[in-house]
């Protein structure tokens, strides 16, 4: 792909970890600091501070980084698993599983909702039982969109009758993606209540992010990283063809099944706490292997750092560039991974 | 014509020094291995490939040649264990090769691919971003699996087999770009660095020049004289000469099996070539040339 750099691809690995380990430091500084004129606090004393950087401000930084990395990991996963760079981690149906649990959570939130509002008549405390039902379908939604990101995939690999053949997996995929997509469709046009929040998810959201948050995607981290830092050696055996993989002794459906089960988790954890981000998850191991071809195992630990120094850095844009308004951190991240791979396209043909 | 053309393999290495021909090395004498198929047949997509082989392969060299589509790929899949058998068995040491776990099989056996076939890991889009070291490395999954890391026993095997084959000096480069002559001895190395007695080589020589070649069947040499059992499918019949041992299959079947002097065995040879090549007979050695 890239001829060898001066000092060889080793030193172009280290440089490459230097650098993430380095912005990711930088951003979530900027992640605590920026924001302030966004947000509707014109004039805030120390204590205020505390309270928005503590509160506010760190889980939603650190919770980006870690959303970006279980979305890079992914990402990283399913692109060395098809041998395709334009697979992501949504390829498996778990985008449109998660997008309809949602609906139908949403759909089913505004039926209670509607009876909640009712129950509450004409008293003062509306809007207060409103809030609560904001908070649980809140915590709704979050369990939801894991229970459905890991049921799409469930589904395909039911079809695809496991991870034998990655074609057939892929074409499941498909299949299993524009199914749900278009129940979910069926249900937001039976409660279009549900189509704005839908519209919300589907576009992705960091703002939602707290501590508990972090702490789950943290945890998440620590367990699909390290796995799948592993089983990428299957991968890289992989490439010199599966007769090869067999020939030493590796199972690799067995492996590869384990691969897509750490795919769909990590996916699905990241989908539960922040939606659908686009993106992240396909640009970040193209920038990881432009930068530093390596082998899988070092490109998956890579991508994830990658992929939390973008949506970060998307996060904090999406704070700054517009303040006192907020863009959705989807939509930067649509625009800043789009025009990324349009140049990507055009160096391409250039070559 | 016969005594115009110096046939290649004739230990002409003195003036070009090839790099694989490196100082002997200093493998240990292993014990003796057994591999054995019994009345074989295997079947793919419904056409039965082998019918009834019945082979038995101990230390030594064994080059497997005949024409195009004959077989000779699948018989050595199956004897690898890679595909399965529809009638008969492998057997690895006696014991059916099904019996053997994954693991202890992959540490006995080792196995390369034809370069080109699907999927063998030629310069494609993907997978080129390993360097050849790492691509070696990828043998010794064989002893550490998946979880295990490599120790420096392995770093120790990986150097050797990136030495014996002459990639050594490329090691830290991406197979990407790597020649095609280069690349089929970094992954040559990839087969040598699992450290088996049972080296299973499908056309070990494909893209190598003249010094190359010569440098690879001295290897094979050398690691049949440490105890090793090689089988090589190669479709350069004067290589295949200088092995110990020639086994003719066509059609699925063996047409012929001996030492690779043997005259019945050179009639078979021409035979199944449809008597495209002779073997001849240049100083001291058998080689064979196209019948024009």
């Amino acid at each position: 792909m890239s001829q060898p750099r001066e000092g060889g691809p080793q030193f172009a690995r280290h440089r490459l970890a230097m650098a993430l380990a380095v912005l990711s430091v930088v951003l979530v500084a900027a992640g605590l600091g920026a924001g302030s004129d966004g947000w509707s606090w014109p004039r805030w004393d120390a204590a205020d501070a505390a309270l928005i950087v503590g509160q506010i401000r760190a889980p939603r930084s650190l919770g980006a980084w870690l959303v970006g990395a279980l979305l890079g990991l992914a990402g990283a996963i399913a692109q060395g698993l098809f041998r395709n760079p334009l697979a992501d981690p949504y390829l498996l149906g778990s985008a449109a599983g998660a997008s309809l649990a949602v609906v139908l959570v949403l759909a089913a939130g505004s039926l209670v909702g509607a009876v909640t509002v009712a129950g509450a008549g004409a008293t003062s405390i509306v809007g207060a039982a409103g809030g609560l039902a904001d908070g649980l379908a809140r915590l709704g939604l979050v369990g939801a969109s894991f229970v459905g990101a890991l049921g799409g995939v469930m589904l395909t690999l039911a079809m695809a009758r496991g991870a034998q053949h990655t074609a057939r997996l892929l074409l499941a995929g498909v299949v299993v993606g524009v199914v749900l997509a278009a129940l979910g469709d069926l249900v937001a046009s039976a409660a279009p209540e549900a189509l704005r929040e839908r519209q919300s998810f589907l576009l992705g959201s960091t703002g939602f992010l707290d501590w508990t948050g972090v702490a789950l995607l943290a945890a998440g981290l620590v367990i699909s990283l390290p796995l799948a830092w592993r089983l990428a050696r299957l991968l890289d055996a992989l490439t010199l063809g599966e007769d090869t993989a067999v020939s030493l002794g590796l199972a690799a459906p067995r492996w590869r099944l384990l691969l897509v089960v750490v795919l769909s988790f990590a996916t699905g954890l990241a989908v539960s706490q922040a939606g659908l981000i686009a993106f992240v998850g396909l640009v970040a191991p193209h920038l990881v292997r432009r930068f530093a071809p390596a082998t899988n195992g070092y490109t998956v630990v890579a991508s994830a750092a990658a992929g939390g120094v973008l949506l970060l850095a998307a996060d904090v844009l999406a704070r700054v560039l517009i303040a006192p308004q907020e863009l959705p951190v989807g939509v930067v991240t649509a625009v800043l991974g789009g025009a990324y791979l349009l140049a990507l396209l055009q160096r391409t043909r250039a070559a | 014509m016969k005594a115009s053309k110096r046939p290649i393999g004739t230990g002409a290495l003195g003036d070009t020094a090839a790099p694989g021909d490196l100082a002997a090395s200093s493998h240990p004498k292993l014990p003796p291995t057994r591999l054995q198929a019994e009345s074989l047949q295997v079947r793919l997509g419904g056409v039965t490939v082998i019918h009834g082989v019945s082979l038995e392969f101990s230390p030594g060299w064994t080059a497997v040649v005949g024409p195009n589509g004959g077989g000779k790929s699948t018989l050595l899949r199956a004897l690898a264990g890679l595909c399965p058998a529809q009638s008969g068995e492998v057997r690895l040491q006696g014991c059916a090769l099904d019996a053997w776990g994954a693991a202890e099989r992959a540490q006995q056996i080792a196995w390369l691919a034809q370069e080109g076939a699907a999927g063998s890991g030629k310069a494609s889009d993907w997978g080129g971003e390993l360097t050849a070291r790492e691509v070696v490395a990828l043998g010794r999954l064989a002893h550490r699996g998946l979880f295990a890391s490599l120790d420096a026993r392995d770093d120790a095997a990986i150097d050797a087999a990136l030495t014996e084959t002459g990639s050594i000096a490329w090691a830290s480069r991406s197979l990407a770009t790597l020649s095609g002559g280069e690349r089929q001895r970094v992954l040559l190395a990839r087969a040598l660095a699992v450290g088996a007695p049972v080296l299973l080589l499908d056309e070990p020589t494909t893209h190598l020049d003249p010094p190359h070649q010569v440098a690879v069947v001295k290897l094979l040499r050398r690691l049949s004289a440490t105890g090793h059992t090689v089988v090589s499918v190669l479709h350069d019949l004067p290589l295949a000469l200088r092995a110990d041992r020639l086994v003719v299959i066509d059609a699925g079947r063996v047409r012929a099996d001996g030492p690779s002097h043997s005259p019945e065995l050179h009639a078979a040879v021409t035979d199944v070539f449809d008597g495209a090549v002779d073997i001849v007979r240049v100083a001291d050695r058998w080689t064979a040339v196209p019948a024009l």
